[in-house]
């Protein structure tokens, strides 16, 4: 049996975003940036599309600028709103200890560039934490980065009331909400939020599109210069099919996201629950309520995280981990060790993120299967199985 | 893959003549090498292992390959040998391998030390001289400190 438990990582493109955006490859082709009438056309379209993304986040039109990835998106406002509203007096960064590589890289250019950086701390239950960021803020903060929903453990931040600090300081707000869709509802305008960053490729649409949305009144660099495109903000001929099947996918998450959220919290949830119950020493990373519906990141005491994965994977199933054997770098995962996991945890952890397309069948699938897979590391690890609480 | 669904040799021995472990849990790679041996020959070999698939893949391999040999050829089994014999590894997994044939050393050099105390007697004078011979270069201060307090 195929199972499918990493949509943390990736999502399947919905055969319907598909539909929407195959005759944008064969015959609705021309470039929305053409002066005749076809390419006039895909521009009206792609007008619209801008529209309907808009108000689903609760912002205008003209911020929604598309990009090839959410990292793109990320590099493009953290270094273009840093570079742009750089003064004498202002020229500080604020972003998490948790966040994604794409956003902790960004900060790095922009240390290099002599900004200086200053980084959030989650508490134990990995969430970020108001009195942490006023800690933190003063009159020479810039910009004020903290994601929505972290990407490996699920947590979710209070943006609200972050955003609301940074405006107190004079700082710009903004947040990776690439994890967040469809869990939480987004409002930029409700929640004080300057600039967002979503990608495509994690709510069943296309993957190679990103969005930027942003709050025009603010100074901005262009990333990526050109021909001009989206008003100069980002060149590079539009990405029209991606571009419709990322509204698309967009609308059908918000749109069918009271029964798939009831779905997969009942089969993430009962997943935990027979996991607790039939496989021992193992504990969650990060608070179980303030977590989206979707993900469970697991410590399997006494075994190692990649042997984990491997075992899973000749089964059939798909997840992912942060140990330290896993990654290119050698190194355990910085958000686990951000909040604070035991050392001797660190290198037995498994992300389970559910979606759209999982069953309970597969559910019980991977729990015989794990139970299989930690009877057998666990009978050869040397270290005993009992986890000293 | 085999070596990692299948590995051979795993497990302890209980009463082993040589015991190490190399790395730890914190690291996320950890071997325990349990070895027996007889005649100047590795007769047993075993490990546990706290690690991802090619840590339990070249332990498994490495055991497989010194078993039967004499403690000198296993402890020289070099480690570009384990990741030929495993059909190769990937650049950052290359480490799994040399942990694997140092920790064997390891447990060769700790059968080796502990042998050299009780068992004496079944073991070849040279090699006690040897030992001996090493003492004096690190002792030296010790060894005068000692004849002026007599």
């Amino acid at each position: 049996m195929k199972v499918y438990l990493d949509n943390a990582a990736t999502t399947r493109l919905d055969p319907r975003v598909l539909a929407r955006m195959k005759p944008y490859f064969s015959d609705k082709y021309e470039n929305a940036s053409s002066i005749h009438l076809p390419g006039q056309e895909r521009y009206l379209e792609l007008i619209k599309a801008k529209e309907s993304i808009a108000k689903l986040v609760g912002g205008e039109a003209r911020g929604v600028v598309f990009t090839s990835s959410a990292t793109e998106a990320n590099n493009m406002i953290i270094r273009g709103v840093a570079e742009a509203n750089r003064t004498e007096k202002k020229n500080k960064i604020i972003i998490s200890e948790i966040e994604h590589p794409c956003v902790r890289e960004a900060a790095n250019v922009l240390k290099r560039e002599g900004f200086e950086v200053v980084y959030l701390k989650p508490d134990s239950e990995g969430i970020i934490n108001s009195e942490e960021l006023e800690k933190n803020i003063d009159s020479r903060t810039i910009l004020v980065s903290v994601m929505m929903v972290n990407n490996e453990i699920g947590t979710i931040n209070d943006i609200k009331s972050l955003a609301a600090i940074a405006h107190k300081h004079g700082a710009y707000f903004h947040t990776d909400a690439v994890q967040a869709v469809p869990y939480l509802r987004i409002d930029v305008e409700k929640m004080g939020i300057d600039f967002l960053s979503l990608s495509a490729h994690k709510f069943n649409g296309p993957k190679g599109l990103g969005i930027a949305y942003l709050n025009r009144k603010i100074k901005i660099s262009p990333l990526i210069v050109g021909g001009g495109q989206e008003e100069g903000l980002r060149s590079g001929t539009y990405n029209t099919p991606g571009i419709i099947g990322a509204a698309f996918a967009l609308e059908l998450a918000y749109k069918e996201r009271a029964s798939y959220l009831k779905r997969v919290k009942g089969l993430r949830d009962y997943f935990w629950q027979r996991l607790k119950t039939e496989i021992s020493d193992l504990k969650v990373n990060g608070s179980l309520k303030k977590r989206v519906e979707a993900n469970l990141n697991v410590m399997f005491y006494s075994i190692e995280g990649e042997a984990i994965l491997i075992d899973l994977s000749r089964q059939g199933i798909s997840v992912s981990t942060g140990s330290a054997c896993s990654a290119t770098d050698l190194r355990s995962s910085y958000v686990l060790r951000a909040i604070g996991l035991d050392k001797n945890y660190l290198n037995s952890n498994i992300r389970f993120s559910l979606g759209r397309y999982n069953t309970k069948k597969e559910i019980d699938y991977t729990i015989a299967c794990l139970k299989k897979t930690v009877k057998r590391l666990r009978s050869f690890s040397p270290v005993s199985a009992k986890m000293k609480l | 893959m085999d070596n990692f669904l299948k590995p051979k040799n795993v497990g302890k021995i209980a009463n082993p003549d040589g015991y190490a472990q190399i790395g730890n849990m914190v690291c996320g790679d950890q071997l325990d090498f349990f070895l027996k041996v007889e005649k100047g020959k590795v007769k047993d070999v075993k490990f546990l292992s706290f690690g991802c698939a090619s840590n339990i893949a070249t332990a498994s391999v490495l055991t497989e390959k010194v078993k039967g040999m004499t403690i000198e050829e296993a402890k020289k089994y070099p480690w570009k040998k384990v990741v030929e014999d495993l059909g190769g590894l990937p650049t950052q997994k290359i480490h799994c391998s040399i942990m694997a044939v140092e920790g064997l050393q390891k447990a060769i050099k700790n059968y080796e030390e502990h042998d050299v105390k009780p068992k004496v007697k079944t073991k070849p004078k040279t090699k006690l001289k040897v030992k001996v011979k090493a003492k004096p270069v690190v002792k030296k201060k010790t060894v005068n400190k000692k004849k002026t307090a007599k």
